[in-house]
């Protein structure tokens, strides 16, 4: 009955008293609860949702309604609500409840979203397959022996399976994109900035960004429009209008309006041929519609795993300093003095991946490292982000594949993490150039598992991206 | 002390931190209001709960301004926050927000004048912006601290001089004034022992004549001007005697014991922290443009400098009673709101004024170890006072009685002189027969004082004053004894 409406249509049954609103609230519960095995959610707010919307449906029923009346969403474990469970997916968080929303929460809520619960997600929304979670690994819908990439993967699997309509993630590198593209799905990255990070947990500051999951480019659209802007509570957030997303992509992109580019860079070694194809086909189908496809070059595109790993580990080694168990969440017992509450509780409270981040960041910030590796990784990251000013001044888009190979097996890169890191070859450029991106589903390989075609934009051209992500569908 | 210092000089450099008076703390909207109940000046934002982010507070960047400004400070035009990671239970992120490479303000000095005239120059390398952390409260029981983040988040600002000081009246001298600059400017409340302002000393030897620096040590967290002094002196010492011992001085952080008076390593080298600064990501650039600066400029109070060089021309003080009244704002206050009520605004009641303020105004908050602003009797009260003198309707010494009389009741001057029946006798014909009388009754020591025993004036003239109940107008009679004697 709902399935695969965007949240327009469902507007206008409900507006006209065709669908119930607390019908569509249970349709997702029930999805939710026959689907436990993919072990998506770590919170369900089952009765706060059906309750919402007997309230919310009042509104509509007298045409007080807010934006998003209708919508159903479910938020990834690292972005606060208030007096609910906030694990980030760590042991050492297991216990703590946030005392706080985040911005995009309470903007959300004002407009009368439904949050029908909050997602697994890779442990600190460090990782790529969402195996690094304290509460298990989320499976991947198409084939259940495969991961659905990380670190928003229940996010993913939260949409594709249709648990909810939208998902809120978050990416630091690439995961929104990446997840979107092994579980078909769309995955947007807005402009660092575009949307206020009070209350996303930080992992690396200078580049994590909420982003957005869904089927279609309209609910992304309309999630995208009321959780953007200028927030006081985020220094770092945009000044930027925020354009009505959902007015801007109801329009077509035409051929000639518009300049699409390629780096060849993105083309190489390491990706998988099927995927090749795949995308080459999008190049041929766009210039058979009459756009204009020009090869372009992104030179310092073999630094991005490194200069991304570096610097992200770095900030994430200050950001997780707070989990201490001095003031909230997991306290080792085992303990006699300060020293010893502190490294039991560390070491009990984090996985292996969290320690190995930990581990590298306050390596290449100690004093002696500094210059070879911190300081160099920000004079890369310049250089990276002047690739993207340089080719934005020939095109406007620049479209690759998002991810080098489609989902792996569970278990298959557990003990290899460099060769985890690759997946983020193509998607984390973006998150340290800071712009947008999105991937939408653009095929599947010969086992059936999807793949993504990634658009990657000039900054806060979000309408821009929605509206050439709508050529591919 | 004194042998050393012909043999060696000290070479010292403070960084002084001062809290700042802002009405909120650094990044969050938390009061920084003292002594309120533990715990209860917190947020998620200063207890750093997981998604928080630090969000910088204008007026803490107006107050660090304005001390720039008033220390000679280049401004920079852009500069940024920094972490300083490091774990203690009551730093609540994990890291203190500060700033590291790029300080706000750098480049100044202030001009010292000491105790023998002598001028310095000290510079100031830096005054950068920071966060304090909590309280930790070690004594409560055994086996557990306890942690009060009311302080979390407070702002700091620490200015950093360079090692230019000599000696340690020259370092107490240059705190002194750094004090004082802030209380001027309203950004600190001066108040060492409370901790709102915190001293950390650098300090290494050489040999007189010697251009090249010793090694230095850090002593950290001097409370009171005493302590600065004393650390000081008990750390040249000790590095005298390593030296002289044959030994190396090794940089090291130190502790000062204010009874034992000595000062001891704080952690050992291997101990020593590597702080893994960084760049702040959650904080963007602070921007300090020409309209900013120069609407802080407009702010500025009058500083201590210019309030002196008024003094001189408004009120034709003498450099002495100048110098004490503008050491301490509120006392130079005091003194013109004094003087703007008095009736007659003149040379001598300007004078009297500050007489009376330096004198007995400072010995009566001396005596019962009050401020100023706890004194109950107003400027106003003063001024009145101040007037029986100038239409010299009671002397000097009635005027110091009638003061005391006024703290200790609290009753207005002409009350009390009404009552007591003080104003003084200026008619000449009362006067001119007291002296009559005493001349008649004391007849050889006024022989003797016209036939030049001068020294005999003194007495006549006290037993004039005696028999008036000191109420005679002095100069009166002095005039008029002579006139009376040569006849
Ligand atoms: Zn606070």
């Amino acid at each position: 009955m709902i399935q695969n409406r965007n949240l327009n249509e469902i507007q206008k049954e409900l507006n006209s008293g065709k669908l119930l609103l607390v019908d569509a609230v249970k349709y997702y519960l029930d999805k939710i609860s026959s689907q436990k095995h993919l072990n998506v959610f770590i919170s369900v707010f089952e009765n706060d949702a059906l309750t919402r919307a007997e309230e919310i449906q009042k509104k509509i029923n007298s045409g007080t309604a807010g934006k998003l009346a209708g919508l159903v969403i479910s938020v990834k474990d690292v972005i606060t609500i208030k007096d609910k469970l906030h694990t980030c997916g760590s042991k050492i968080l297991s216990n703590y409840t946030s005392v706080y929303n985040a911005t995009v929460i309470e903007r959300l809520i004002s407009e009368d979203a439904i949050i029908i619960g909050k997602v697994n997600c890779d442990e600190f929304a460090m990782g790529s397959s969402n195996e690094n979670s304290y509460f298990g690994a989320v499976l991947n819908p198409v084939d259940n022996s495969r991961v659905p990439g990380g670190s928003s993967g229940g996010s993913a699997v939260s949409v594709a399976a249709d648990m909810c309509m939208v998902s809120l993630g978050s990416e630091t590198g690439g995961s929104i994109r990446q997840p979107a593209s092994f579980c078909g799905i769309t995955g947007l990255k807005a402009t660092y900035g575009r949307i206020s990070r009070f209350g996303l947990t930080a992992f690396a500051s200078s580049f994590d960004s909420i982003g957005i999951f869904g089927k279609n480019d309209y609910d992304i659209a309309a999630v995208l429009e009321v959780i953007s802007g200028e927030d006081e509570y985020d220094s770092t957030s945009a000044k930027e209008k925020v354009p009505e997303f959902t007015v801007e992509t109801g329009n077509n992109i035409k051929p000639g309006e518009i300049i699409f580019g390629y780096a060849k860079e993105y083309f190489e070694d390491g990706l998988n041929e099927e995927i090749k194809n795949g995308i080459l086909k999008k190049i041929e189908f766009l210039k058979n519609k009459g756009f204009e496809v020009k090869e372009i070059s992104l030179p310092h595109s073999k630094y991005v795993i490194q200069t991304y790993y570096i610097l992200t580990s770095a900030e994430a080694s200050s950001n997780l300093a707070r989990y201490d168990g001095v003031r909230f969440g997991f306290k080792s017992e085992n303990h006699s003095n300060l020293e010893e509450m502190y490294v039991n509780t560390r070491s009990e409270g984090f996985g292996a991946e969290v320690k190995r981040r930990i581990m590298l960041g306050t390596y290449v910030l100690s004093s002696g490292y500094y210059d070879a590796y911190y300081k160099k990784g920000q004079k890369m990251r310049r250089k990276i982000t002047e690739d993207f000013e340089n080719a934005f001044k020939e095109v406007d888009y620049i479209i690759s594949p998002t991810t080098p190979t489609t989902a792996f097996k569970l278990g298959e890169k557990n003990d290899d993490p460099l060769a985890m890191y690759l997946n983020d070859i193509y998607t984390a450029s973006v998150n340290l150039a800071a712009i947008p991106a999105i991937s939408v589903p653009a095929g599947n390989d010969s086992n059936g598992l999807p793949f993504g075609i990634q658009i990657m934009g000039k900054k806060f051209d979000e309408a821009g991206l929605l509206k050439v992500s709508k050529l591919f569908i | 002390m004194k042998e050393i210092l012909q043999k060696y000089e000290p070479v010292i450099g403070l960084e002084i931190h001062a809290q700042m008076k802002t009405k909120t703390k650094a990044f969050c909207r938390c009061s920084t209001e003292f002594n309120a109940p533990s715990n209860s000046n917190v947020c998620p934002v200063c207890l750093g709960h997981p998604g928080v982010l630090p969000v910088l507070n204008e007026e803490l960047v107006n107050f660090i301004l304005k001390m720039g400004l008033a220390t000679n400070c280049k401004i920079k035009e852009r500069s940024i926050f920094a972490r300083k990671n490091y774990f203690y239970p009551d730093l609540s992120k994990g890291y203190q927000i500060t700033q590291f490479e790029t300080p706000i303000c750098y480049g100044g000095y202030l001009d010292i004048e000491l105790k023998d005239d002598t001028k310095r120059k000290i510079g100031i390398t830096r005054i950068h912006m920071e966060e304090d952390a909590g309280k930790s409260i070690h004594d409560f029981s055994d086996d557990e601290s306890l942690i009060d983040f009311n302080r979390c988040g407070v702002p700091l600002i620490e200015i950093v001089s360079e090692p230019d000081i000599r000696t340690i009246e020259e370092a107490t001298t240059y705190l002194n004034k750094v004090k004082q600059l802030l209380v001027y400017l309203e950004i600190n409340d001066g108040n060492m022992e409370e901790g709102s302002l915190r001293c950390d000393a650098n300090i290494s030897i050489r040999k007189k004549g010697e251009e090249k620096f010793g090694t230095r040590t850090e002593i950290k967290n001097l409370n009171s001007f005493r302590n600065v002094a004393d650390a000081l002196e008990a750390e040249f010492n000790r590095q005298y005697e390593v030296i002289e011992s044959g030994d190396k001085v090794y940089y090291t952080t130190m502790t000062y014991d204010a009874t034992l008076k000595k000062t001891s390593p704080l952690r050992s080298k291997e101990e020593a922290h590597d702080y893994r600064y960084f760049p702040e990501p959650d904080l963007v650039y602070v921007e300090v443009n020409e309209n900013k600066l120069e609407s802080i400029k407009n702010e500025l109070p009058e500083l201590p400098e210019e309030k002196k060089l008024r003094f001189k021309k408004d009120y034709l003080l003498p450099d002495y009673d100048i110098n004490i009244l503008v050491q301490d704002k509120e006392l130079s206050n005091f003194y013109e709101q004094v003087t703007s009520n008095l009736a007659t605004k003149n040379e001598k009641t300007f004078k009297t004024s500050s007489n009376i303020i330096l004198s007995e105004v400072l010995r009566v908050l001396n005596d019962e170890k009050i401020d100023l602003k706890n004194l109950k009797l107003k400027p106003v009260n003063i001024s009145e006072l101040i007037g029986f003198v100038s239409r010299n309707e009671i002397n000097n010494n009635t005027a110091k009685d009638v003061f005391n009389e006024m703290f200790t009741t609290g009753k207005n001057a002409s009350e009390i002189i009404k009552e007591k029946n003080l104003i003084q006798v200026s008619d000449d014909n009362l006067i001119i027969e007291i002296i009559n009388k005493i001349i008649l009754e004391n007849k050889s020591e006024a022989d003797r004082y016209k036939s030049g025993e001068s020294k005999l004036k003194g007495v006549l003239v006290g037993k004039i004053m005696k028999e008036s109940k000191g109420k005679a107008n002095p100069q009166k009679v002095n005039e008029l004894l002579d006139k009376l004697i040569e006849n």
